[in-house]
């Protein structure tokens, strides 16, 4: 059992588990789920409250921290106990696409010639860790949330912004890998 | 901007819950994290397909995710399911503003090149890939940012 637990899991039972995360939430507290608030709430509760934005009762929303505090342990028992014995598979394009890019990489979950330290102090490693993340706060929360907020929760509840959110990230995403991602890889 | 507001993320339950009762939500993050890793849902690689359109799998997880909520969904709604405290479900209303595409895109730029949103940022800091804490701090940084300039964007 616990060898098949350790190999990658099939995306339907990865989605089943997801989806059923929005009905537990509601069900065991009323909580709607959703990731990317947490960034508002750490601002909140360790910068001084002078931006309105910020200046709201953030020991309510506590509960948001703890959940992602159990993603974080969740992904420590995925990467020891459960951990794949075996390097990822990568479907043979991206695989392709990514070699002529220049990554040389492949048998973990991440690049690690752009995804460490190490990576971290070139220049494409500090765009897109450092440029990335960056956009990744900045946009979720311009844009009223993330995967989970908008593409789950804001869509399972049909909701129109999500929709018309969701189909943005997908076209940022694509003009990023098509036509930006080249030009970083030749700094 | 009382509309923009509403539609964030917000906690409904009326009742209070004391720090043991929060636990319950570690616990629910936990089982959200292995499936995270274990799906490798966190991985850049398979970001990269779904962007390159050469896998199935992250439009597989998302799109079965979106039924199983939406049917769940409907079934809380239908019978009326209250909270284990007694409570009616709150359901978020979100109003389109602009934001929903510039952020929108935004994200999406910030997705293709870190190969993380928000929740595998937690998970991989977890799953040895330390260097996300950086990223994670940058995410921090860039809401601050919005948070300051708020006003000024279109909205």
């Amino acid at each position: 059992m616990l060898d098949f637990l350790r190999l990658p899991w099939h995306w339907s039972i990865a989605g089943v588990l997801i989806g059923l995360t929005v009905p537990v939430l509601y069900l065991i507290g009323n909580k709607p789920f959703g990731i990317s608030s947490t960034f508002k709430h750490i601002c909140a509760a360790c910068l001084p409250a002078s931006t309105p934005y910020f200046n709201y009762n953030w020991r309510k929303e506590t509960w948001n921290l703890f959940f992602v505090f159990g993603i974080f342990l969740g992904g420590i028992v995925g990467a020891t106990v459960l951990a794949n014995p075996n390097p990822i598979k990568i479907a043979a394009p991206t695989q392709a696409d990514l070699t002529q890019l220049g990554i040389t990489q492949f048998s973990q979950l991440e690049p690690t010639d752009i995804f460490s330290f190490t990576g971290l102090l070139t220049a494409k490693g500090f765009i897109m860790i450092v440029m990335g993340g960056f956009l990744v706060g900045f946009g979720t929360r311009y844009a009223g949330g993330c995967t989970s907020g908008h593409a789950i929760t804001g869509l399972s509840n049909f909701q129109l912004s999500s929709l018309i959110a969701t189909i943005c990230f997908m076209l940022g995403g694509f003009f990023v890998t098509h036509l930006v991602l080249p030009l970083i890889f030749k700094l | 901007m009382k509309e923009i507001s509403e539609e964030e993320a917000t906690n409904h339950q009326q009742t209070t819950e004391s720090f043991k009762s929060k636990l319950k939500y570690v616990l629910v993050g936990i089982f959200f994290g292995i499936v995270f890793v274990k799906a490798e849902i966190v991985s850049w690689f398979r970001i990269q397909e779904m962007f390159r359109l050469q896998s199935f799998h992250m439009y597989g997880v998302i799109g079965t995710a979106f039924v199983v909520a939406a049917i769940s969904t409907l079934i809380i709604k239908k019978f009326k399911i209250k909270t284990i405290y007694g409570e009616d479900v709150v359901f978020g209303k979100s109003v389109f503003h602009k934001g929903n595409i510039i952020g929108g895109l935004l994200f999406g730029f910030g997705w293709a090149l870190t190969g993380a949103c928000p929740g595998p940022i937690y998970g991989l800091i977890g799953s040895g890939f330390p260097v996300f804490i950086v990223a994670l701090a940058s995410a921090i940084a860039g809401t601050y940012m919005y948070g300051v300039f708020k006003e000024r964007l279109p909205h």
